[in-house]
């Protein structure tokens, strides 16, 4: 089986987000990037269903610049054999998924997380199942390959839907579908030799264009109540916040 | 400007996160018509109509009491077509969103998810959108004809303004391989109120010390007609399904009124409710960094507060 893993390169959970040039553009000063939350565990799935089935190889695919390039070695030490990196910015849903289109036929799994959590759009996945002419399902959170059937669960609101489908698939992931892996030394080793093929994307026009970002207001002091006076709480989001 | 809202149905009833939708295209200005998937009462699509909706097209093939993305995407794609609609508006959700990627790709057109905002028409076509888990917004311009706008809850708000919608009887093709996928089973919580689309959530962290002291929590959120949270380590330990974990990984909340007890304030949490109108934290830390996100708290213990709050909702009723 030949799974393709996309992962997406973005600021670590804790940053605090900040705007330049006149908030057009993100600041990087102190930011440190991982590899999408979501896709980590994409990843790890792909990574558990190598290991499980002989001859099952995990290719994964960034579309990034150059400095994404230590993030993809981190994949490929976790256990991916080699990468691609689509050498743009990856401005914008429609832009990513053309890109991922281009490189994903002739694989069996096309593993994704279910958004990136820098832009949040969540439509990378169906885009690409679309363009592919491909099943696409998200948020999975557990995955089981049976033959030529996956069999998944895929998380809907309160609950959770459990569905099958014919592979080949494109799937948006998320916790608990696999345990995160922390690469170990000789992965590290041999993710230093492990093809990493550049290559340069494909013309998307885009139909959706940044014009500028904001943040948002700040919050007003916390209203601190005493302990033994509930009431007044109830008092206060009834008459001052109005939320009752 | 013709507008095209998907609503979708649960247990027979429109989703309030639909007729959000519904205000939203109605606000924006242009005939709007309403279309709905699968079996669904006449009365219901009629009430649409209230929300804004002019007419509603049922395409009412029982296939679809299923929700098949795919053939969902379908329907909706020759709808935009037979509507001659110029944007598609829908909610965000588990199957609002995959439509929406979907018939963006098969009409061309300019696809906006996770909005907040009513579009600015000014000069153009500009939408708002939650970015970076909510630590941040973007505002990006939609060119081309056609444009899809998939809604964050609160991004417009509900209001009644007319009376009933004109039901329309929408026959579709079905063709088999659309159904790519067997849906076995659902498991789903029902009659509870789903926490995406709550008012106010009433959430708990570890301070909760452990998943049988939640019967605490879940009396303060029936008195609210609220929906149960919690945290991440809450979730991961199994305390709480995994579809209540609210933060940057888990479900990103919009309430009126978000109630945290017992939970430190993660940044990662954070991420997940600061769409929140009205924050409240109890906790016995006074430390705990969730009180500067909030707009009132408490220093106590859960045990002693909650009980007491509840009581005093009650008593303010």
């Amino acid at each position: 089986m030949k799974i393709l893993v996309c992962i997406s390169c973005v600021p670590d959970t804790t940053s605090r987000i900040n705007f330049i040039e006149n908030n057009t553009k993100f600041d990087t000063n102190g930011v440190q990037y991982i590899i999408g939350p979501y896709d980590d565990y994409a990843l790890a799935r792909a990574v558990e269903i190598k290991e499980a089935n002989a001859g099952t190889t995990v290719t994964v695919l960034n579309v990034g610049l150059v400095d994404t390039e230590p993030i993809i070695r981190k994949a490929l030490a976790i256990g991916a054999d080699d990468a691609i990196r689509v050498n743009a910015e990856p401005t914008d849903s429609f832009f990513v998924a053309s890109q991922i289109a281009e490189h994903a036929k002739g694989y069996d799994l096309i593993l994704m997380g279910r958004e990136s959590i820098d832009f949040n759009s969540g439509v990378v996945h169906a885009m690409v199942g679309e363009m592919l002419g491909l099943p696409s399902f998200s948020p999975v959170m557990k995955l089981d390959i049976d033959g030529s059937t996956a069999k998944m669960a895929r998380e809907i609101e309160g609950g959770k839907e459990i569905l099958e489908a014919k592979l080949p698939l494109v799937l948006g992931c998320q916790e608990p579908i696999a345990d995160w892996k922390i690469p170990n030394m000789r992965g590290i080793m041999s993710a230093r030799t492990k093809p990493l093929k550049v290559a340069e994307p494909k013309a998307v026009s885009a139909e959706v264009k940044l014009k500028k970002y904001e943040l948002p207001a700040p919050k007003g002091a916390v209203k601190m109540i005493p302990a033994d006076n509930v009431a007044e709480l109830v008092k206060l989001l009834k008459n001052e916040a109005k939320v009752l | 400007m013709n507008i095209l809202v998907f609503v979708e149905i649960a247990e027979g009833k429109p989703r309030s996160t639909s007729l959000e939708a519904i205000a939203y295209a109605h606000a924006m200005g242009g005939d709007v018509t309403a279309i709905v998937l699968g079996t669904a009462d006449k009365s219901s699509l009629e009430s649409l109509g209230k929300y804004g909706a002019k007419k509603v097209l049922h395409a009412s093939n029982n296939k679809l009491d299923q929700p098949i993305i795919q053939a969902y995407a379908g329907v909706i794609t020759r709808a935009m077509t037979s509507e001659n609609a110029d944007v598609l508006v829908l909610a965000n959700s588990s199957l609002g969103t995959p439509v929406a990627a979907k018939v963006a790709i098969r009409t061309g057109a300019g696809l906006v998810s996770n909005v907040v905002e009513l579009p600015d028409t000014s000069s153009g076509f500009a939408v708002k959108r939650s970015i970076y888990t909510g630590k941040a917004f973007s505002v990006v311009e939609v060119t081309g004809n056609k444009k899809i706008i998939a809604i964050k809850k609160n991004a417009a708000e509900l209001k009644e303004v007319g009376g009933n919608a004109q039901v329309v009887d929408y026959p579709v093709d079905l063709p088999d391989t659309d159904f790519n996928a067997k849906i076995t089973s659902t498991e789903k919580a029902t009659g509870e109120i789903l926490l995406p689309e709550a008012n106010i959530v009433v959430s708990g962290g570890r301070g909760m010390k452990g998943p049988e002291h939640w019967g605490i929590l879940e009396e303060l959120a029936k008195e609210l007609h609220a929906a149960t949270g919690c945290s991440k380590p809450v979730s991961d330990m199994n305390w709480r399904p995994h579809h209540e974990h609210v933060g940057q990984t888990g479900v990103k909340v919009a309430p009126q009124l978000y109630i945290a007890v017992g939970i430190s304030g993660a940044i990662q949490h954070l991420a997940g409710v600061n769409s929140s109108k009205c924050i409240v934290v109890i906790n016995k830390d006074p430390e705990a960094p969730f009180f500067k996100a909030a707009d009132y708290g408490i220093v106590g213990d859960a045990f002693d507060i909650v009980p007491k709050l509840t009581a005093a909702i009650k008593a303010a009723k």
